[in-house]
């Protein structure tokens, strides 16, 4: 097969996947068997497109003369296709120890849900221009949000509704005006190396439209817009995952850096003064994202304000400008893919072996459940950027990239950030660890096999990673390097 | 020898159909005969098509009378564009009223029927002339019929419904007549043509300039033109469902089409840019329904309601598009004039079937309508996201155009004012959505439409469809219409 079967692949696989999940709805297992196998096969394809290292163009429609929707890879989005697909087939075995063991109701809604979100990742990833990715952003959100409202209570419905609020307002009053804005101004919205803004707007139009963008990307969680994240703890955890570390809030900082290294071009944004301002927003949502997490009690809550914290890492390394600190950003998205989806596991698997949601309630669960809290360890461990995780690397780089840039601000934003990291993480493990279990309310053990082993595959990850990121850096390198060469 | 009156042939044909289907016994057979007079004009608007744009603009004389002095009707693309708008929403609907309509007037539905021809002859008349008292006979003929079916809605408030829309109606037509008084009184002709030729000498006059003002009014109440739109959201809501289908995708869009061609065709540019304030005030008015219709439904209890307000808010965009005074913003408007008929259409056909099988279109009666009826539901979700805009959907294509327009002026406050009424669609048609997928306490079965209602109501959500995949031949031919109707003007 050419590569551009394998780049048609991408989006017919998770199509005919729904499919087949809605024709197999009576028969719970071949329903499961066809998720993983449709997983599989786009892992593969999107695999198979990399190795190719060609970039076919697929016009899908050209639904307004001269505006076309086109799909071509290129290395960044190829990354996140990888992650995405990849973190999908841990997800789905994960998804059926969790969905079997809490008796969830509309299994068949949820698989197929899943499978197009996944599909709109996928588009996200090989848009080869603005209005591609605008249609791709609208239908991931649009596919997510039955799976946060999955539970149907009010509770749920009152979180999903601010899920889409956000993220639909966000999009249509901030990130369309500004894609209109772009084609207006650079006479198309294609992504192109070295970007298509230069030399046609003054700094101070940049400066607005870049705010439009890093704003109007919600799922980017970019404080003031940030709210949803935790509103979508409601839904149930391998929700959470595909939200945290698969395709949503990946998807948002995804975008966030295509459009500046594609669309601005970073030798262009060095010259916009406005952008600062947009970098001490993002150092501002670490910290302030850090400490409201610091103060929470609920795992999941904790998760997600800790995800909010790490997005604007990437963001900050995207807006920190230059090589180094671009592929730190690039890096960063797939490291705190695998540390944040093990963190979610193993919040899951707690819930689901033991009821617990508390912080507090987990004195001495580690002797319990001695896999699933040490692969919570290895991953708190990246998130706070310690060694031998991915999460040091990517980290370290971020840092590099700042000294390179002379960032003094981003500097300092890393080292009180990785403070409070360990603040609030390492507590957890020692409590888990350390601590004598206050009363012992049910006895019990790891959770269903096939949670654990989702578990310890992403925790591998996070310490495996460390050994791939040169592979990774090699594959970004020509993306960040491209705006230098011209 | 046919085909050479086609162009009368088009108002004449369902004109004449009148008087013989309100004769027509029976429950079924008049919908039946009204439905094949539909498709008649709907073969015949696609001839003329094709014949206007081979030939750019048809004229005809009518009894062989030369114009000025006689009646002459004239095809042009915009006019073709309406004509072809109007032929294939009663082409979709008449099926569908067969069936609704018929139910809700029960025996000898033929004066109903009847009505509804005569509706579509009024609008079909207004566009094919090109005689300005002659829009003015026509637009009477229209308002009567409607105020007709209205008062055919199964509740008591149709009647005061269509009451209020009987007296305002009657208002903005006095004020349509006043305005044509007094253009005759300038320049002693009617013919729109002959208008035009007579109309740069007299820019900026005061006398001229008070028929615009009175003209603009008129029209402005007969298209639902914030403020003035107080008759529409009670008759939308009260009419029979296939009635409101068919005034939505079509009543306010002729009378738009009649305010596009008396502004740009009859007064022109010049005369437009030296009245102080017009063009000002005109925006004003596109923003205020724009952002009035959203907030008003944002309130609104009833979907019908919702859908109504929505549609002062749509004519808001239509009515900027035209307010922009550049051929760009009148293409807009046209695309998105087109466009909108076909995402009412759907939304209020689709409404239709749940109220045929829910027995109202109160939000808290619909609950977990999308489970009982997926299809129409689904239907009804591609018009709302048509109508917020979603790419890949025909709302998209017209408000992309519109921006652009309003970009090239430089107006920022306008593309504001166009995505925040964009949001607020989001937040009343969320309303809606939200009640219909919830899952009530008591779950009645599954009892989807009937398939003569429900396959009308998809043939519109999927014109939407089509129209966002490939919008080139609309917007071409809308382009080409704004070109010629504002070169002719200048």
């Amino acid at each position: 097969m050419s590569s551009m079967d394998w780049l048609a692949c991408l989006l017919w696989v998770p199509a005919l996947g729904v499919l087949g999940i809605v024709a197999a709805r009576r028969h719970a297992n071949l329903r499961e068997s066809v998720t993983l196998v449709t997983a599989l096969a786009l892992f593969l394809s999107v695999i198979q497109l990399a190795a190719s290292g060609e970039s076919p163009r697929w016009v899908l429609a050209e639904p307004l003369p001269g505006l076309e929707l086109v799909l071509s890879p290129e290395p960044l989005g190829l990354m996140f296709g990888l992650i995405a697909s990849g973190l999908w087939i841990v997800t789905s075995i994960y998804a059926f120890g969790y969905m079997r063991a809490k008796h969830e109701s509309h299994q068949t809604r949820f698989y197929a849900c899943f499978a197009l979100s996944i599909g709109a990742a996928m588009g996200i990833a090989m848009s080869a221009n603005l209005l591609t990715l605008f249609v791709f952003y609208e239908v991931l959100t649009l596919s997510t949000y039955p799976l946060v409202a999955h539970h149907g209570d009010d509770k749920a419905r009152a979180g999903a509704r601010t899920y889409l609020r956000i993220l639909l307002g966000t999009s249509i009053g901030l990130l369309l005006p500004a894609i209109i804005w772009t084609y207006h101004l650079a006479a198309g919205g294609d992504f192109q190396p070295g970007g298509i803004l230069a030399g046609r707007v003054d700094a101070t139009t940049a400066g607005l439209l870049l705010a439009l963008y890093v704003l109007g990307v919600g799922k980017a969680a970019v404080m003031p817009v940030h709210r949803w994240l935790p509103a979508a703890m409601v839904a149930p955890t391998p929700v959470s995952a595909l939200l945290h570390a698969v395709a949503v809030v990946k998807a948002g900082v995804f975008v966030i850096l295509k459009v500046v290294v594609y669309v601005f071009g970073m030798e262009f944004l060095a010259g916009v003064p406005f952008e600062r301002a947009l970098l001490w927003l993002a150092g501002f949502t670490v910290l302030a994202a850090s400490l409201v997490a610091l103060r929470q009690d609920n795992l999941k809550r904790l998760l997600a304000y800790s995800t909010i914290g790490q997005l604007s890492y990437v963001v900050m390394a995207a807006l920190t400008l230059g090589a180094t600190a671009g592929l730190a950003a690039a890096l960063h998205i797939a490291a705190h893919a695998v540390a944040k989806i093990t963190l979610f596991f193993t919040a899951g698997a707690i819930y689901v072996a033991s009821g617990k949601t508390e912080v507090s309630q987990l004195d001495g669960i580690g002797r319990r459940m001695p896999v699933t809290m040490t692969a919570f360890a290895v991953a708190a461990l990246s998130m706070v950027g310690l060694p031998p995780t991915v999460g040091f690397i990517s980290k370290w780089m971020i840092l590099q990239g700042a000294l390179e840039a002379d960032q003094l601000f981003v500097v300092t934003v890393l080292v009180i950030s990785t403070g409070l990291n360990a603040a609030y993480f390492m507590p957890i493990v020692h409590r888990a660890f350390f601590r004598e279990e206050q009363s012992v309310p049910k006895n019990h053990g790891e959770a269903p096999p096939p949670m654990v082993a989702a578990l310890v595959v992403t925790a591998l990850l996070t310490l495996l990673g460390a050994l791939a990121a040169d592979a990774l850096i090699a594959m970004q390198s020509p993306v960040m390097l491209a705006g230098r060469v011209e | 020898m046919i085909l050479s009156h086609a162009q009368v042939l088009v108002v004449a044909l369902p004109l004449l159909a009148v008087p013989i289907c309100a004769l027509l016994p029976g429950r079924r057979l008049p919908g039946v005969f009204a439905t094949l007079v539909a498709w008649a004009v709907l073969a015949l608007a696609l001839l003329l098509m094709q014949e206007v744009s081979a030939a750019g603009v048809l004229r005809y004389q009518l009894g062989g009378w030369a114009p000025p002095w006689g009646i002459e009707y004239r095809l042009d693309r915009l006019a073709a564009l309406v004509q072809l708008l109007l032929a294939l929403i009663a082409a979709v609907v008449l099926p569908y009223a067969a069936r609704s309509l018929s139910d809700e007037v029960g025996e000898r539905s033929g004066g109903a029927f009847a009505a509804l021809l005569l509706l579509l002859t009024g609008l079909l008349g207004i566009v094919a002339t090109g005689d300005a008292f002659n829009v003015f006979v026509f637009l009477e003929i229209s308002s009567l019929a409607s105020y007709t079916l209205i008062a055919l809605g199964r509740r008591r408030r149709a009647l005061v419904a269509s009451f209020r829309y009987l007296i305002l109606g009657t208002v903005g037509a006095t004020f349509f007549l006043i305005g044509l008084g007094l253009l005759y009184a300038l320049t002693g002709t009617l013919n729109m043509d002959d208008l035009a030729a007579r109309m740069p000498p007299l820019a900026g006059s005061p006398a001229a300039t008070t028929a615009l003002f009175f003209i603009v009014v008129g029209l402005g109440l007969k298209a639902a033109m914030f403020p003035l739109h107080q008759w529409l959201p009670d008759a939308y809501a009260e009419a029979p469902p296939a009635v409101s289908a068919f005034m939505a995708a079509t009543s306010t869009k002729v009378a738009l089409y009649a305010l596009a061609r008396f502004l740009f065709g009859v007064f022109g540019l010049q005369q437009l840019t030296e009245v102080p304030m017009l063009q000002e005030g005109l925006q004003w008015l596109a923003v205020a329904g724009m952002l009035g219709g959203s907030i008003l439904a944002l309130r609104a209890a009833d979907i019908g309601r919702i859908l109504a307000l929505s549609s002062v808010a749509q004519v808001g965009y239509i009515l900027l598009g035209f307010a922009l005074l550049s051929t760009a913003g009148v293409a807009a408007g046209l695309v998105h004039l087109f466009n909108h008929a076909l995402m009412k259409g759907a939304l209020f056909l689709a409404l239709g079937a749940m109220i045929h099988r829910c027995g109202g279109g109160e939000l808290a009666r619909l609950e977990g309508v999308g489970h009982r009826m997926p299809w129409t539901m689904a239907a009804f979700m591609v018009g709302a996201l048509s109508l917020i805009g979603v790419p890949l959907t025909a709302g998209f294509v017209g408000k992309w155009y519109l921006v652009s327009a309003v970009i090239d002026q430089s107006a920022w406050w306008l593309v504001a004012a166009i995505l925040v009424s964009s949001i607020l669609s989001v937040f009343y048609l969320w309303r809606i959505v939200e009640v219909a997928y919830r899952r009530p306490a008591v779950m009645p079965p599954r009892a989807e439409a009937p398939l003569i209602l429900l396959l009308p109501t998809m043939l519109l959500a999927l014109a939407n469809l089509l129209v966002g995949l490939n919008s080139s031949p609309l917007v071409s031919w809308a382009e080409a219409a704004s070109l010629s109707l504002l070169g002719t003007g200048s």
